[in-house]
């Protein structure tokens, strides 16, 4: 509360979170315990964030008492949190770190459904970029290097395989695709 | 759009979401395959996703199902499969609070930890730590000790914070790795380099030395992360603040040196350091608000961001260091993101001109409804700032109020926008019609009971003294027909402050009153029937007592009193005055305006300090004889700040005794204090009566001795004193590592500061809504007046600032604030003096050469008016 307060410590996110674009968790990490205990407030919170973010694409806000930063792709929208006081562009850093970690490992298509087929690997990331609220890393690089994890090629779940071939051939027609859709979203807004 | 989109990919029928439809029971049940040889890793990961994906998404596990799933997926560290590993590491981290006996898998993890495969050591050792729990601790210690000083960056990394997280579980086991620590942080890493010292901040904090020692061996040595320069700078700030080193010192240059650090991270944060730092003045703000002014243009919003709130913050306190921003904070204002856009014309507001004000509040409400409530309470937060600086445009900031009133917005939005209207009615008197009317419009359809209440509330008090008091009270009596209980019941009060005061409107006020008395509540009847019947009697004496001025008493005291009667009945009456009095918070100071700084803290009663302290003191039986608590001081400090052991002082007043309680704290790790007493020499006829010890005072660990004073009998008017005090105590050496002490000692003392009692401790400040009531109840049996020249005292303000902390009693009416431009004054004080006697003051002052000053005193008790004269004079 004290403008004063920024007591060192090497805590410095209280939460990160994925969401899709109907403000739905994909993922939610919180480091302090205080916050938001029980997943009622939890969901609420996000839910009220987004609603308050999804709009426009501003990087950056303060909501509920906290600085939060954000960025949006496509269909997702990625968010970090931190105290009022918190450096802002530590945030911005970490969130950097993840939206490139996460685009590297999806081969550029950050997207809900490449991010569900890959859970396993944005967890990973999740994990070896925050530990417990401290920022363990924040060089997608190493980030990378650390996970080693490569996206499926063809992953194993049910509706996959047949999915596995228009996939194939949506890959290469992808990059194609995806600035179609950029210019659709940009003229659509 | 986005909708569009999504319902288009759901007729594609492509499934989008693999987790659709998951249910727990049948990934427990798939989870079966764990158990099968050959292990196959991509079904066996794919589960183990999923059963993380449910957990996040907050699907409950029972301890049983959880256990089981839990020691089936052990079976997977037969696998070698790298990505099976890790995330059988993520699942161990998050079932670790769900599933019983998760430490089975510690041996697995220790060989992971201690293996040849440098992918897995680091995961691994967050996994053990964050299963592990003090006694294992030991058993690891050797292995965390290792990995610390490791020379793979992602091992030391990983070992360096688990120890931090471990810290608050086992500090002790922790603090033996400062070493390896110390070792860390001279790593190339970037980012060892930063949990390192994170952790050696953390191991050291309380030990100010040594963060001295390492501060200057980093600042010199520099470092390579910009996380860890941003951490040395908070540090660095933290040790200006506590030992508030002046601004040569080197700490300064450090901070001051890191403006020109290459990374931007770095230079806002020391930026962001130098503004928060007390007692900055313009010339030193002046290069940190330059390199805020770079960044204001920066393409980054998060930076542009950072930067202009951190220039409002220097707004506030120094608004001329920011003009020079003025033209770059302009070109903000169209900022497409609106917090940054808001914070620019806050600050604008708080920089600008008078004359741009207008500008500004027409650009503001043009996009007011866009942005957040944190920002709406921001802007109102501005307004109010504005108003006390520029009274004159009081009416635009009242009309742009009341608009904003009428927007919807949420319960702290709201209460700013009425705490800001009520602060301009009570700063500008001719405010205070229009400012009355906005709120009585607002209440009109008002669903926050809070609000509602409060407005009632400053109705009554200031209704009554316009010109035409009528008019609020049609206001007042459509609450008490259409509103919840809470507010008739504060509506009522309202009324009868009317009645009380406007002779001509009694006749109607008791009308309404009639009705009142048939009400549904039983709160709102009572209320209503007592005020009918005090006003009924058209005293003056009664309104004061029982419409203006409320009960004085604090209402936990007030409950344990009334509980401890009905527990031991007596044929006395219950005694008001036994009841200690309610302590007028220390807030009187405005807060800051801390922008956006909205607490999320839950908002519920927490008992005063006074009440704490009442506690306490009730715990020791040496003092169960005492009474209630009268009062308790501040605390005062009796030595130097880095001396060998703190001590600080708190002054208990009881109604014929005081309480000396003495908060110690040993700041030398290598001595164990026991039997700890501060022995006190009076100066004048008080009688030390008995010492309660602190039985120990380890390192770091503070504790209270206490001093009980008789107060003198036979002189009522002896009410200061001066104590000389003294420390001793028994000293046993310990081990600075392990704590274990000597096994004799010796005894020693320390000389403290003296200790001073005045007439302040004998007073409880009190405050009476409705100082000329109160004057006129205690009545002129005992007044006494005596004239005084106050020649040292060069300003109004400052002789209104003497008086009241010399005789600690409580400013009313506001009279504690000395308009501009006036040579006389006059101050209301009101207290309550030791033994539950009601005092008032009315000082006159005068300024000439001096400050003239003549005191009159009004108290029910005759010597009370003495005490009070005889120390002034």
């Amino acid at each position: 509360m004290d403008s004063t307060s920024l007591e060192p410590t090497l805590y410095t996110v209280k939460a990160v979170f994925i969401l899709d674009n109907d403000g739905n968790r994909l993922l939610s990490k919180y480091y302090d315990p205080g916050l938001y205990p029980s997943m009622k407030e939890q969901k609420n919170f996000e839910k009220n964030i987004f609603n308050k973010t999804h709009k426009g694409d501003h990087e950056i806000a303060f909501l509920e008492g906290m600085t939060i930063v954000y960025k949006s792709s496509i269909d997702l929208f990625f968010y970090v949190a931190g105290s009022a006081q918190e450096n802002e562009l530590m945030l911005m850093s970490v969130l950097n770190c993840l939206f490139e970690s996460l685009s590297q490992i999806l081969r550029k298509n950050v997207e809900r459904r490449y991010l569900l087929d890959n859970m396993e690997g944005v967890l990973l990331v999740v994990d070896e970029i925050i530990d417990g609220g401290v920022i363990l890393e924040s060089d997608p690089q190493q980030v990378l290097q650390k996970v080693n994890y490569r996206a499926d090629e063809n992953p194993l779940s049910e509706h996959s395989v047949a999915q596995h071939i228009t996939e194939k051939l949506a890959l290469t027609t992808n990059v194609l695709q995806s600035a179609k859709e950029q210019i659709k979203w940009s003229i659509l807004k | 759009m986005i909708k569009k989109f999504d319902k288009k990919d759901e007729e594609s029928g492509s499934g989008s979401n693999p987790f659709q439809h998951l249910e727990k029971s049948a990934v427990l049940q798939e989870a079966r395959i764990f158990n099968e040889t050959p292990i196959n890793p991509r079904r066996c990961l794919h589960i183990l996703t999923k059963i993380i994906y449910l957990l996040n998404q907050g699907e409950h596990f029972g301890t049983t199902e959880a256990t089981e799933a839990f020691f089936a997926m052990t079976r997977l560290f037969q696998s070698n499969d790298q990505t099976l590993r890790r995330m059988c590491y993520l699942t161990i981290k998050e079932m670790a609070n769900i599933s019983e006996d998760v430490i089975i898998v510690t041996s697995s993890l220790t060989k992971d930890m201690t293996g040849k495969e440098d992918v897995y050591r680091g995961p691994a050792i967050r996994a053990l730590c964050r299963i592990t729990d003090t006694t294992m601790l030991q058993a690891i210690e050797r292995y965390m000790k290792q990995a610390i000083v490791d020379k793979v960056p992602s091992v030391s990394s990983s070992a360096l914070v688990s120890s931090l997280h471990m810290v608050k579980m086992s500090y002790d086991v922790v603090k033996r790795w400062v070493n390896e620590a110390q070792e860390a942080a001279s790593s190339d890493n970037i980012m060892v380099q930063y949990h390192a010292l994170g952790l050696l901040y953390h191991l050291r904090k309380n030990d100010r030395l040594a963060v001295t020692k390492m501060l200057n061996k980093f600042t010199k040595s520099g470092l390579k992360s910009p996380f860890a320069y941003c951490m040395l700078i908070r540090i660095a700030s933290k040790l200006l603040d506590e030992t508030e080193g002046g601004h040569d010192s080197p700490l300064f240059d450090f901070i001051e040196s890191c403006l020109r650090n290459k990374n931007e991270m770095v230079v806002y944060e020391a930026a962001s350091a130098i503004v928060h730092m007390p007692n900055c003045t313009a010339r030193e703000l002046a290069p940190a608000v330059s390199v805020l002014q770079l960044f204001c243009s920066s393409p980054k919003a998060a930076l542009r961001y950072a930067a202009v709130r951190t220039l409002n913050k220097v707004a506030m306190k120094h608004p001329s260091a920011v003009t020079a921003c003025n033209l770059d904070l302009e070109n903000l204002i169209t900022d497409s993101n609106r917090s940054i856009a808001t914070l620019a014309i806050t600050t604008l507001l708080k920089t600008g001109s008078e004359s741009s004000v207008d500008r500004l509040m027409k650009q503001i409400s043009s996009f007011v409804s866009e942005i957040s409530d944190e920002f709406k309470v921001v802007v109102v937060q501005a307004i109010s700032a504005l108003c006390q600086k520029y009274p004159r445009k009081h009416s635009v900031m009242m009309n742009f109020l009341s608009n904003m009133l009428r927007d919807d917005g949420g319960f702290d939005y709201k209460r700013a926008i009425v705490d800001c209207i009520i602060s301009i009615i009570e700063e500008n008197p001719e405010s205070k019609e229009t400012g009355l009317a906005h709120l009585c419009e607002f209440i009109e359809d008002c669903e926050h009971t809070v609000l509602a209440t409060k407005i009632l509330h400053l109705l009554g008090k200031e209704g009554p003294r316009t010109p035409q008091p009528s008019k609020y009270i049609r206001f007042i009596f459509n609450r008490v027909v259409l509103e919840s209980e809470a507010v008739r019941a504060a509506a009522v009060s309202a009324l009868a402050k009317f009645g009380a005061q406007n002779d001509d409107l009694l006749p109607s006020v008791l009308v309404l009153m009639q009705r009142c008395m048939m009400d549904s509540d039983d709160e709102v009847r009572d209320r209503a029937t007592f005020y009918m019947n005090v006003l009924q009697q058209k005293q003056k004496a009664l309104n004061a007592a029982y419409i203006f001025n409320g009960l004085s008493v604090s209402i936990p005291g007030l409950e344990k009193s009334l509980h401890q009667y009905t527990l031991e009945p007596s044929e006395k009456p219950f005694d008001i005055k036994s009841v200690p009095l309610a302590t007028t918070p220390m807030t009187e100071h405005k807060t800051e305006m801390a922008p956006i700084s909205s607490s999320k803290l839950p908002e519920r009663l927490t008992p005063s300090r006074q009440d704490i302290y009442q506690e306490q003191l009730a715990a020791i039986t040496e003092f169960k004889g005492l009474g209630p608590l009268f009062k308790s001081s501040e605390q005062v400090q009796l030595t130097e700040a880095e001396t060998e052991y703190v001590v600080r002082c708190v002054k208990h007043t009881f109604a014929r005794h005081m309480v000396f309680q003495f908060d110690c704290t040993n700041t030398l790790n290598d001595q164990l204090l026991q039997k700890v007493v501060v022995q006190m020499e009076p100066s004048e006829s008080y009688e030390v009566i008995q010492y309660i010890p602190a039985a120990n005072l380890p390192y770091s660990q503070p504790g209270s001795c206490y001093t009980l004073v008789r107060l003198p009998d036979d002189d009522p008017t002896a009410v200061s004193c001066t104590f000389s005090c003294t420390m001793k105590y028994l000293v046993r050496d310990c081990d600075p590592n392990t704590g274990d002490p000597d096994d004799d000692g010796y005894d020693d003392e320390y000389v403290l500061e003296d200790l001073e009692v005045t007439v302040a401790d004998h007073i409880q400040k009190v405050l009476k809504p409705n100082f000329g009531a109160a004057w006129e109840e205690v009545g002129d049996e005992f007044e006494k007046e005596e004239t005084f020249a106050l020649a040292s005292v060069r300003t109004l303000d400052e002789a209104v600032g003497n008086i009241i902390s010399f005789l600690g009693m409580q400013p009313c009416e506001r009279s504690d604030k000395v308009p501009e431009n006036k040579n006389s004054h006059v101050l209301f004080l009101a207290g309550v003096f030791r033994g539950g006697h009601d005092v008032l003051v009315r000082a006159r002052l005068a300024l000439a050469d001096g400050v003239t000053m003549q005191v009159t005193v009004r108290s029910g008790e005759e010597t009370v008016v003495d005490v009070i004269l005889a120390s002034v004079g």
